[in-house]
């Protein structure tokens, strides 16, 4: 499991799994740098500038220049990690996302930190509930929706291996430390099924996987067989998984984001592809009201219950 | 690594004007037979292009991703014409690659792609894309104090998006002596002159006070491209805007500073005097 301590409370902030790890392979290979936007502390990266001074770029609150600033570095040699607020990142840097790293194919690592409602009652700006529909789009792009530390350190030590575009979306939720087999490896594009199950297969991913597990273990109790899947990939997708699930017969999605486009609308294209199914795809409608992260997943249901109930739901639909 | 301009037996100058007359006769013609192009901006910026390639900077086409390369990055992405012929010219691929311009499944997209041909750095097109990538690779070169320069030539409408100006804030503030851009000033966009759209004026000022050491030339003067382009950067301690003073569609007296050239392109007879006048 990863270096980094818990909280009292025995859950963890993601980003500071991403700020040990970075540390740690920046220690062991010299081309690795950050690019950030005025976004050291939020980044947690703090320590990195304190121990790599010269290996941190901070081009100020610009996120045009932020992202083309690391394939530029990328041009030079760099394993350059752009890391700043998910929402920023990506919309407002969209074009450079396009043509300066997934167009053009480099090899940077866009880090898009406290993803989706983290920002709570700032409300819907600061949120970034839109940004795996917009990225999606970039076929070359990889996407990883890390779900606890350990899924987060592995993630970005993937993402350093690979040669090539990536995206990692980080969350500041606490989140508890899934349990796993000792031997567990973490593989782009390759899922991880946390719970078997025959009657329904729940797929998740991030912060919603913990609450996708809780669920499954209500469903148990009484008398339902519920596979839980953390498809921590967005793209590529799973597809094996994904064919494994539709023998289910029911799927239900979960993932912190907008309903149109994210994990489940990927899993819809693939679903409504080969052998459709009953499925039902949990998220955020759109632009969301004022409250906190845990006030705004319980009103749209992203909770345990809310799971239980569209997994009943979606079962009764099955033929 | 030495750039071609050290094979010559001519003085330099006259080498690049020659070179800077075959891109235009070459793009001109590549316009010509694919119907498509941005001629008249090729033919601000082929002096420029040509002073860079045959002139200043050090690269092999041989070994394109060499670390130590100069880079030059085409931010003014739509003028194809110029940019792949000044790249086969300088023998990073076949000259008769540039007869498949926009041809289905060719290489020589409308706007150039970096995994499709060799010397392009970065993929560009949509505009003030090239300043801020080039401002990355001058940062790289920075962190490990490399001797390699980075180019980037912008269109000067180009400098109405405001990438360009983010871009201009950190390499003025990383002091990035390594990194020149050269601005093609014919003083056209689209549709327009830049002073009757969003007005530039006084360019020069306006990248002094953004920390950057300014310039001013005649763009179609080889010998004054040459001196402040092949200067050392060492010491000067901030990065170099050349404001090149150039006139759209410049070779042919029917183009000359004329708008409707931004993406005009030649009939027959238009092409045939076009020749005859590029001697």
């Amino acid at each position: 499991m990863s270096a980094v301590a818990p909280k009292a409370d025995g859950f963890f902030d993601c980003r500071d799994s991403f700020a040990a790890t970075i540390e740690a392979l920046a220690e062991a290979d010299p081309r690795i740098v950050t690019v950030v936007s005025d976004s050291v502390g939020s980044s947690k990266l703090s320590d990195f500038r304190t121990k790599f001074p010269d290996r941190m770029v901070n081009v100020g609150i610009a996120e045009q220049t932020l992202v083309a600033v690391g394939a530029g570095l990328a041009n030079g040699g760099k394993v350059p990690f752009v890391s700043a607020a998910s929402c920023f990142v990506t919309g407002r840097a969209m074009e450079q996302v396009k043509a300066d790293i997934a167009y053009s194919n480099v090899n940077v690592k866009l880090i898009g930190q406290s993803s989706g409602v983290a920002y709570g009652e700032l409300g819907p700006t600061h949120h970034s509930i839109e940004d795996l529909a917009w990225l999606r789009l970039f076929n070359n792009l990889k996407l990883i929706v890390p779900a606890d530390p350990w899924q987060t350190a592995e993630a970005i030590r993937a993402a350093a291996a690979y040669d090539g575009p990536v995206f990692v979306r980080v969350s500041r939720m606490a989140v508890p430390a899934l349990e796993r087999p000792s031997d567990a490896r973490f593989e782009i594009g390759k899922s991880e099924t946390l719970i078997e199950g025959r009657d329904i297969t729940i797929i998740a991913n991030g912060t919603m996987v913990h609450r996708a597990v809780a669920a499954a273990k209500t469903l148990a109790a009484e008398g339902t067989s519920a596979r839980v899947i953390n498809m921590a990939t967005v793209n590529p997708l799973d597809d094996a998984a994904i064919a494994a699930a539709i023998e289910t017969g029911a799927i239900v999605t979960v993932e912190e984001h907008s309903v149109r486009g994210g994990l489940g609308g990927a899993i819809a294209e693939v679903v409504a592809s080969t052998n459709p199914v009953p499925m039902r795809i949990m998220g955020f409608p759109g632009f969301v009201p004022t409250g906190s992260a845990e006030w705004l997943f319980d009103n749209y249901g992203l909770n345990e219950a809310g799971i239980v109930e569209a997994a009943r739901q979606t079962i009764a639909r099955k033929k | 690594m030495t750039s071609p301009v050290a094979n010559l037996s001519t003085d330099p100058a006259t080498e690049i004007r020659a070179r800077a007359l075959w891109i235009r006769r070459r793009s001109f013609q590549m316009v010509y037979e694919a119907q498509q192009g941005h001629p008249g901006g090729d033919f601000s910026a082929a002096d420029i292009l040509a002073t860079l390639y045959f002139g200043v900077m050090h690269y092999d086409p041989k070994v394109p991703t060499d670390p130590q390369r100069d880079r030059f990055v085409m931010s003014k992405g739509h003028c194809t014409g110029a940019f792949y012929s000044v790249l086969a010219a300088a023998g990073y691929f076949p000259e008769a690659d540039l007869k498949t311009y926009m041809e289905p499944l060719s290489l020589l997209n409308g706007h150039p792609n970096r995994n499709y041909l060799p010397g392009v750095e970065t993929n560009t097109g949509p505009l003030g894309h090239g300043l801020p990538v080039a401002t990355g690779i001058a940062i790289a070169g920075q962190i490990d104090r490399a001797d390699f320069r980075t180019f980037v030539l912008t269109g000067d409408g180009e400098l109405q998006e405001g990438s360009n100006w983010e871009a201009a804030l950190t390499a003025g503030h990383r002091r990035l002596e390594n990194l020149t851009l050269i601005v093609d000033r014919n003083r056209l966009q689209q549709g327009a002159r830049t002073e009757d759209t969003a007005s530039l004026d006084p360019l020069d000022d306006k990248w002094r006070a953004f920390g950057w050491h300014v310039e001013m030339v005649d763009g179609h003067d080889h010998q004054q491209l040459l001196d402040v382009l092949s200067a050392s950067p060492k010491g000067r301690g901030k990065p170099l805007c050349v404001i090149a003073n150039t006139v759209k569609g410049n070779g042919v007296s029917f183009m000359h500073d004329n708008v409707s050239w931004h993406h005009g392109v030649p009939n027959k007879e238009q092409y045939e005097q076009a020749m005859r006048e590029l001697v």
